[in-house]
């Protein structure tokens, strides 16, 4: 075979193939630039925001000393001061992944961060919890000492009363083990990278928009409000916009959509109303995905 | 446009009202520069660091289990009053119902469903057999044993009861000294034998094996010891002692000075709250809040009203006051919380 013929394999796209296909929907889906961004919304700019990171930092900080302690099996950090600082780490970890997790599940709940087409990002959360719930309680049933033969007997009257007890079986350590170092943690892995692809593909909320009142009452017209977020928030170099950044709210004010598209540029509400506003509100044209 | 007239040819658009706590415009504003590998490796860094500082400030928590040898040894009449309750049937596991025993009446109720119940027993247990006469079986040269083993299992139901419940009435003041266990006589025919000889086995270690024997030789289930040991008393004075009672809201504590499992904070504290603190039936009440509660989580962006709570309380205008600031400096505090900065 010539090298212009591996050439020409080597970049004709495998159009047809199932294997095609997923690529290409995988790369529509996650443009680089979109799966490792190196740029982010200006209003992404708080200390809430770290706490996703932290909670991934310290996921990976318990598979590795997880992993480190299989090496040796369950019974080494009994007897080795080694094996004790290991077993250590694990157990610290575990505690700030679920201090950084629940931090960030509370501030995600604060900004209504499923608006959108963000629903599944936060089921996926909200599931990744509760598995690392599951997960973190087989840990506690593994560990060979006092807690776990306190915490399997008294538990054991909560999963038993479910009926789960008959085939999960909390007094049984090697049951227990092996859907803590294997199983479980392979669910929540599934469901962080699910749940973070998720946000890479959605994007991060964007807050909630002040009405034309409030900001007509602070003395501002749109324009200047436009003026002024680009001023204010956004370094030099980065506020040429991108094909999809067109400037906020240029468009005249309360004018109803037209077009059966999204609107690309959103006019502010005239006045606050009450819970969940419905009959009042002109209709939008959302794509499916948003529903 | 209408709720029903707004839809394209293609149907791959429909229309709907604009809600401010379900939909959203996405951002068409300015951006920042931003690194997600960086910021992720940081993290990962920083979580390090920090957990290797709790390491070796505050290493791990590691009290040894308690073994039927150290129980044995330690309350030799409590693990003689409960071998006692495991042989005549009347023990917290031999009365537990499913999925370990068809006690009648036994499963937790949830209304009139009882899932423990439907699932039934699959993992059978049978306390006089498993954990007293098996284990006796195996112990070798004691002729005085065999005889009253054999004594007791040739015996009728009615001849057995009547053996049990006086064994029961003396062993309740039992006393140990030098080694052995002392009861008052009685008509408990070959039962002081068995019970004696367990309480023998039990200090020297050799019923932990036997609890866990099987055929196979390797064993990783421990259902037979943690069941027994937990029907005692000892295990849960230890427990007490290190503030892990249900009462203490022990099932998000752990021994030692440790956070423990702080995020069950929410299923614990239900076990301390009327009526759930002293229902028959407060495991599958628990678990049923708590199960409902999670469902309410996950599908809180479909839930009108609980999905308007982070608008109403108006935190987040806390966490994007740099981006309200930008808007002008009076935006911020004419967004008060309740106020539905809604489009249309």
């Amino acid at each position: 075979m010539s090298a212009s013929a591996v050439d020409t394999l080597t970049v004709s796209p495998e159009k047809g193939t199932w294997t095609g296909k997923l690529r290409e929907r995988a790369v529509e889906a996650f443009p680089p630039d979109r799966l490792l961004p190196d740029r982010q919304p200006a209003y992404v700019a708080s200390w809430t925001y770290v706490f996703g990171a932290l909670t991934i930092g310290a996921f990976i900080v318990v598979l590795l000393s997880g992993a480190v302690l299989a090496v040796e099996g369950p019974a080494w950090w009994h007897k080795s001061n080694a094996g004790l600082f290991v077993n250590s780490v694990h157990l610290w970890a575990t505690e700030f992944f679920f201090l950084f997790m629940v931090v960030h599940l509370w501030a995600k709940f604060l900004i209504a961060a499923w608006r959108g087409p963000r629903k599944a990002t936060w089921i996926t959360g909200v599931i990744a919890f509760a598995i690392s719930i599951a997960t973190a309680f087989t840990g506690y049933l593994s560990q060979q000492n006092f807690d776990s033969e306190w915490i399997s007997t008294q538990a054991k009257d909560g999963i038993n009363a479910t009926g789960a007890g008959a085939f999960w079986n909390v007094l049984n350590f090697g049951q227990m083990l092996m859907w803590h170092i294997v199983l479980l943690p392979l669910i929540v892995a599934i469901l962080i990278g699910l749940h973070v692809l998720l946000v890479r593909r959605h994007g991060v909320v964007p807050p909630f928009a002040p009405t034309e009142a409030q900001l007509a009452k602070a003395g501002l017209s749109l324009t200047t409000t436009v003026t002024a977020a680009t001023s204010l928030l956004v370094p030099q170099e980065l506020t040429e916009p991108s094909p999809q950044e067109q400037p906020l709210l240029q468009e005249p004010l309360a004018q109803e959509p037209t077009s059966e598209e999204p609107p690309a540029q959103e006019p502010l509400a005239q006045e606050p109303t009450s819970e969940e506003p419905t009959s009042e509100e002109p209709l939008w044209t959302l794509p499916e995905d948003q529903s | 446009m209408s709720a029903t007239s707004a839809s394209d040819t293609s149907g791959a658009h429909r229309a709907r009202r604009f809600k401010t706590d379900r939909d959203v415009v996405e951002w068409q504003g300015d951006y920042r520069r931003y690194d997600i590998a960086k910021e992720v490796l940081i993290s990962f860094l920083v979580v390090l660091v920090l957990v290797v500082a709790c390491a070796i400030v505050f290493s791990s928590p590691d009290d040894p289990p308690v073994t039927v040898k150290s129980w044995s040894n330690a309350a030799p009449v409590d693990f003689a009053q409960t071998a006692m309750a495991e042989l005549n049937g009347t023990s917290g596991v031999a009365t537990y119902g499913p999925p370990y025993t068809n006690t009648a009446g036994a499963s937790q109720k949830l209304g009139p469903i009882s899932l423990e119940h439907a699932v039934g027993v699959r993992i059978p247990i049978n306390t006089a057999q498993d954990f007293v006469l098996k284990p006796l079986a195996t112990l070798p040269n004691r002729p005085a044993l065999d005889a009253a083993l054999a004594e007791y299992q040739g015996a009728s139901a009615t001849q057995r009861t009547k053996w049990d419940a006086a064994y029961k009435r003396v062993v309740a003041n039992a006393t140990f000294s030098s080694g052995q266990l002392v009861v008052k006589g009685g008509p408990y025919g070959p039962v002081g034998v068995l019970i004696g000889n367990l309480e023998s086995m039990a200090r020297t270690g050799a019923l932990d094996g036997a609890l866990l024997a099987t055929p196979q030789l390797y064993a990783t289930n421990y259902t037979n010891p943690l069941l027994f040991i937990a029907d005692g008393m000892y295990l849960a004075d230890q427990a007490s002692l290190r503030h892990l009672q249900g009462s203490q809201w022990g099932m998000m504590n752990e021994t030692g000075n440790f956070p423990g499992q702080a995020w069950l904070w929410l299923y614990t504290m239900w076990y301390q709250v009327p009526p759930m603190n002293s229902s028959s039936n407060g495991d599958i009440e628990v678990w049923a809040i708590m199960m409902a509660l999670t469902l309410l989580l996950a599908l809180v962006p479909f839930i009108p009203g609980l999905r308007s709570i982070p608008r109403r309380i108006g935190i987040y205008r806390l966490i994007w006051r740099h981006h309200y600031r930008s808007l002008g400096p009076d935006v911020l505090s004419q967004m008060p919380p309740g106020r539905t900065p809604s489009r249309r």
